[in-house]
């Protein structure tokens, strides 16, 4: 006799108000169904309005070529790959979510991982835009893959961990992508089984693959999660390593350091979470899903939020400590002249990653901090910023000032395109994001009901009467069997 | 595959849905299958169903991956074209773990969600017959299969002595077919008569 007691008293309900199940259903279905609101159209229309504005800079930077961004000898690495470890690092936080924490079995996940694995799959999307175009000739951008070729075969270099990237990205993006979706497969099906309008039943029946719910599924579809779990979890850490190899394994100052993978792998979980916090404020809010993106589910992801902030504090100080401890010359120039110094030419950005990213988010040892939304939403902000430019601070201030210093670079600012481009990869996130809020379910309904039981409000107050009842009555009640 | 007569019950609570099925089980009815809006933990032991090998099948994906990437860029690298990298040896297995782990993982994700549509027989245009459609929202549906042996009547009262809200007997197809939701499509539906 297998029990599963009910959830401690002391841990707060994960769902709020007085739900059963068809009243999960209802309130997450609602903005499926309703029409769209002015205030979804206008966010959609701006997104649109930069995805064009995004497709019209990349059109350029094709027909002219890279040069059309402010690039130079030696900053041949610019906003571009700023904002690809950006945007990597921010999908992240989606499979943490949705992977790690299934199997720490957190179930608070359950609230926020439908909505934080979509932002994961976008975010990738996006960071994939910048290697690719950042290519230049565009066209021969499948000369990454190991196909056999006309020139030999003459093999891509297996060694390189730019090569690495491109199979560690495909693959995030992949399995990211079959997590997802096939967690959205019964969610599909409720959306389905309740639609009345014909264009929605064929829609939901194309996409639901003719789910039922039969037990036997269920079993199998737990088993696939908890496998894909297991293996998105080594996968995004290793992802996130991979990319941090673009830089580690060269011999730029500055670059050059050991301790490059866990401090990108924290930093990217740490921007992640400070962008899953600023969706889902918005999203609670605009769809009226307070009651399972409760402020419980905000203070937990902001505590994550202090501690890789920390974590992220620490790489730094540890970076700056081993580039004096070390006593190699370069190491030590890039780090004093080039980042520490408030007169040098970028020494601003160091500092306003230093404030953002270690300074602003101890603001979270406070609980009352860690409750107030305003605060919270700010601070997401101020995070995204700091580690944008902690990505910026690592590629730029590291190569503007080479070895040669003749060979020195005057000062590095984007072109108008190359801010395009950024617009418009923010443009196509969010037209992605506004399309997933509107005809998918931005919660996870089956998860949702799943813990409804043991960690539903109206659930959780009776529970008092549970607790007098002696593991035996409690066993008959509510206890099955294993055997039978 | 083909339509069947079923005794359906419907649940509203699991709780009540655990003891049923093990008084149908014990009481010699087979149970076809029990739908239910979400994964209800044990409800496959309860049942019988045997565990799901998924597991094992994701192994073998994921080392079939491994031994692709490594074979292959050893193949690659060390007899098709060696390129000399560095003063490196052609056979640098370090450099190709990253690689080697991804393919790893992608063989084990891919094939393992293939193997699950497969099994559970989804895929975009699959259609197949519902018992009842708040399966998939609050209602927990036991369906029994009837055979000539099977009273109906008595399979009724049964169900509704151990808590079923509704029962009622019905036909369903019990496999899937090709077909849309916004359309009452059968399985087999009867060819139109060439025109002579």
């Amino acid at each position: 006799m297998a029990l599963l007691r009910y959830e401690s008293q002391v841990r707060p309900p994960l769902v709020d108000g007085n739900k059963d199940y068809h009243q999960v259903t209802e309130d997450i279905c609602r903005p499926v169904e309703a029409k769209p609101s002015k205030l979804w159209w206008m966010g959609f229309l701006i997104s649109v309005a930069l995805l064009i504005f995004g497709i019209v800079s990349v059109t350029m930077e094709v027909i002219y070529g890279t040069g059309q961004w402010n690039l130079n000898k030696t900053i041949g690495w610019g906003w571009d790959i700023t904002n690809f470890v950006w945007w990597v690092g921010i999908g992240h936080a989606g499979t943490l979510i949705s992977a790690i924490l299934l199997l720490f079995r957190q179930g608070w996940r359950t609230g926020v991982n439908r909505a934080a694995e979509a932002m994961t799959i976008f975010a990738v999307m996006c960071a994939g835009q910048f290697p690719i175009w950042h290519m230049g000739r565009v066209w021969n951008a499948f000369f990454v893959l190991p196909y056999a070729n006309t020139r030999g075969p003459l093999w891509v270099n297996f060694n390189s961990p730019l090569l690495w990237d491109v199979f560690a990205i495909s693959t995030y993006f992949t399995v990211s992508l079959l997590f997802w979706y096939s967690g959205l497969l019964p969610d599909l099906a409720t959306l389905r089984d309740r639609a009345k309008e014909k264009w929605r039943k064929a829609f939901y029946g194309v996409a639901a693959f003719g789910w039922t719910g039969s037990t036997k599924h269920w079993q199998r579809h737990e088993a696939l999660s908890l496998v894909l779990a297991g293996l998105s979890t080594p996968l995004v850490l290793s992802v996130h390593t991979i990319v941090s190899f673009d830089f580690a394994t060269s011999v730029v100052p500055g670059w050059h350091t050991t301790i490059f993978p866990p401090y990108f792998v924290a930093g990217a979980i740490f921007s992640g979470f400070a962008m899953v916090q600023t969706l889902l404020l918005v999203t609670r809010k605009v769809l009226a899903l307070e009651d399972y993106i409760t402020i419980e589910h905000i203070e937990v992801m902001n505590k994550v939020i202090v501690l890789t902030g920390s974590i992220v504090g620490i790489a730094y100080l540890t970076e700056l400590f081993m580039a004096w401890y070390s006593h190699v010359d370069y190491e030590w120039f890039a780090f004093k002249e080039n980042r520490l110094s408030l007169s040098s030419p970028y020494g601003w950005s160091y500092w306003l990653m230093m404030g953002c990213n270690v300074l602003s988010p101890q603001i979270f040892w406070f609980r009352k901090m860690r409750r107030n939304l305003l605060v919270t939403f700010f601070m997401s902000i101020l995070v995204n910023i700091g580690m944008w430019f902690e990505r910026f601070v690592i590629i730029v201030t590291s190569v503007y000032r080479d070895y040669l210093p003749s060979a020195w670079s005057t000062y590095y600012t984007p072109t108008i395109w190359e801010v395009g481009f950024y617009m418009g990869t923010f443009g196509l996130f969010f037209t992605c994001y506004f399309l997933f809020s509107k005809f998918f379910p931005v919660i996870a309904l089956a998860e949702i009901k799943h813990i409804l039981k043991r960690s539903g409000e109206n659930y959780k107050e009776k529970m008092d009467e549970v607790e007098k009842e002696t593991t035996d009555e409690f066993g008959n009640k509510h206890g099955h069997d294993h055997g039978a | 595959m083909a339509v069947k007569k079923f005794v359906v019950g419907n649940f509203d609570d699991e709780a009540v849905l655990f003891p049923a099925v093990k008084k149908v089980r014990r009481a010699g009815y087979k149970i076809h299958d029990v739908f239910t809006p979400f994964p209800i933990h044990g409800l496959d032991h309860a049942m019988g169903l045997r565990d799901t090998s998924l597991h094992t099948a994701g192994f073998i994906y994921g080392i079939t991956g491994t031994t692709t990437a490594v074979s292959f860029i050893t193949w690659a690298l060390t007899i098709d074209w060696q390129l000399n990298f560095g003063g490196k040896p052609f056979f640098s297995l370090p450099a190709w773990i990253p690689i080697t782990f991804e393919l790893t993982v992608l063989f084990a994700a891919v094939g393992m969600v293939l193997t699950f549509c497969y099994l559970c027989q989804l895929a975009p245009f699959v259609k197949k017959d519902h018992f009842n459609p708040r399966s998939t929202d609050d209602t927990f549906v036991m369906a029994l299969e009837c055979t000539e042996k099977t009273n109906e009547a008595e399979a009724i009262s049964f169900l509704q002595s151990i808590g079923a809200k509704e029962v009622k007997v019905d036909y369903k197809e019990t496999g899937w077919w090709l077909g849309r939701y916004d359309k009452d499509t059968k399985r087999f539906e009867k060819k139109a008569e060439a025109v002579h």
